[in-house]
């Protein structure tokens, strides 16, 4: 069975981001003026064994984001069909909720109960994050004091402790120094030893190989190559120097 | 989709939107307590020196009846039905259960309402009005309003996903309410015509049976507490029904 199966899946938004105001409201209602959409995704179809990990490569706009938020269940396909099966844990944006006047441990608990994570087991996990975290006494301080270095870090180490079985990561990895960069790389490897799907979006090239066992490149909304990382990036980054400036 | 624990993100979100309303002020809780105070003030001053014939005894008893649960409605419905867009980036990320934010903002006011019936009760017991049987019947009736604004800013919160000007047709109405249910002048005043418009508005009879109970100890009546439980849940169903209608748009809206 596959974890991730898309079939033919489009995704589309109306081009005014869908927010109105009454008064384009009453007008669309009144004229019957027909919303302007334009695809996001078109035509998309993939799987994703279980235990596989793929990478999504593509320019900025060209639909990765919206494939990862199918994926997470946030919002519904146009058209096509779509099944996910596990429970999916997406790192989309690092420190979801997380509010500036908090301390660093109340935010760890808003945003972990967020993710999904238990009562009982955010308690029995809180030590491991602030460990994993090493933000140290800062623990304690609103995290307006902290430096964005720190605020992601800390983010980062609530996320992974939700324990999913397919991870969505969308070029959060870019956090932290080195030395904490080195650390997400190791628990990310971990999860995949551990027989789990992972979903990469990143321009990294040498993590994508590291990582993926398959890649697509998507442009415009559509697939436009598909193969190992190592076929598909060269693909990608030869289309990226030689084209026009974007 | 989302297999995480209810209660565990409700209280989180309650507690962080009491602890960022009151962390950077200087008086804290204060402004809870003196909020209504002020507003009951007002109100005495100009229904006592410039309206003498509207006064009534124990003025602050009776306008208290009328603010507290006037406030907690206007501000846990306007707040709860901003309450999506606030969390707008929350929603854009994670698949938490919609729901929990118009509650949990609701619920995050009543830390406020608590303060305010604490002052209720001390101005109700320092006019020497007493503790009476029919207080048992209180919790009851502020569930009962906490129903009915849950219901509507469930409905609202939505709603103003869609079209944002929402918010600011919510303010209008809390104004224009603010006249409508009996807060600065007695239920008698109100012509016997529109008795029933105020009987069915479970703000008006909220405060109605409040100053049964506090102000004039008698019973809140049955038709009172049917009325009010009829209306308030009613709502509350109605919220959920709009909700569950809008709700799988929220993500392609915002």
């Amino acid at each position: 069975m596959a974890v991730i199966e898309f079939q033919q899946v489009s995704k589309c938004f109306s081009r005014t981001g869908g927010s109105k105001l009454l008064r384009v409201f009453l007008e669309e209602r009144l004229r019957k003026r027909h919303q302007e959409v334009f695809y996001a995704l078109r035509d998309v179809s993939f799987r994703v064994e279980e235990g596989e990990s793929l990478a999504i490569v593509g320019a900025n706009g060209a639909g990765k984001s919206t494939l990862l938020s199918l994926v997470a269940g946030l919002t519904r396909p146009n058209e096509g069909r779509m099944e996910v099966n596990g429970k999916v844990a997406a790192l989309l944006e690092l420190g979801t909720g997380f509010h500036p006047d908090l301390t660093g441990s109340e935010n760890v608990f808003l945003n972990a109960s967020i993710l999904g994570l238990s009562r009982k087991r955010t308690a029995e996990c809180f030590d491991a994050i602030v460990d994993f975290s090493g933000i140290g006494e800062f623990i304690h301080q609103p995290i307006r004091t902290y430096s964005s270095g720190m605020v992601m870090r800390l983010a980062f180490s609530v996320a992974i402790h939700v324990e999913p079985d397919i991870l969505i990561i969308d070029e959060v990895l870019a956090v932290g120094d080195q030395a904490f960069q080195a650390k997400c790389f190791d628990r990310i490897c971990e999860f995949k030893r551990a027989g789990k799907t992972l979903l990469f979006v990143s321009h990294v090239p040498e993590m994508v190989k590291h990582l993926c066992d398959h890649s697509i490149w998507l442009e415009h909304g559509r697939v436009k190559a598909r193969g190992t990382p190592e076929e598909v990036l060269e693909a990608y980054s030869g289309h990226a120097t030689a084209g026009p400036l974007q | 989709m989302w297999n995480g624990d209810y209660s565990f993100v409700l209280s989180n979100l309650v507690k962080k939107d009491f602890k960022v309303r009151y962390r950077n002020m200087s008086l804290g809780v204060l402004w809870s307590v003196l909020n209504p105070l002020v507003t009951m003030g007002a109100l005495a001053f100009v229904f006592t020196i410039i309206f003498p014939s509207s006064k009534q005894h124990d003025m602050a008893v009776f306008l208290l009846c009328g603010l507290v649960p006037f406030n907690f409605f206007a501000m846990a419905w306007n707040t709860g039905t901003g309450s999506l867009m606030e969390n707008y980036s929350i929603m854009k990320r994670v698949t938490v259960p919609r729901e929990l934010f118009p509650v949990a903002t609701v619920l995050g006011n009543c830390v406020h309402l608590l303060i305010q019936i604490g002052i209720l009760f001390a101005f109700t017991l320092g006019s020497g009005l007493g503790v009476n049987r029919y207080w048992i019947w209180l919790p009851y009736v502020w569930l009962m309003e906490i129903v009915f604004v849950c219901g509507l800013a469930m409905a609202t919160s939505a709603i103003n996903v869609y079209i944002r000007d929402t918010r600011y047709v919510v303010e209008s109405v809390n104004t224009v309410l603010f006249y409508f249910v009996p807060i600065f002048y007695s239920y008698d005043r109100v012509p016997p015509q529109i008795h029933g418009i105020v009987h069915y508005n479970p703000v008006a009879a909220m405060i109605l049976a409040l100053r049964n109970i506090l102000w004039s100890g008698i019973a809140p009546g049955w038709p009172l507490i049917r009325n009010l439980t009829f209306c308030s849940l009613l709502t509350l169903g109605a919220g959920f029904v709009v909700f569950r209608r809008l709700k799988a748009g929220f993500f392609d809206h915002m």
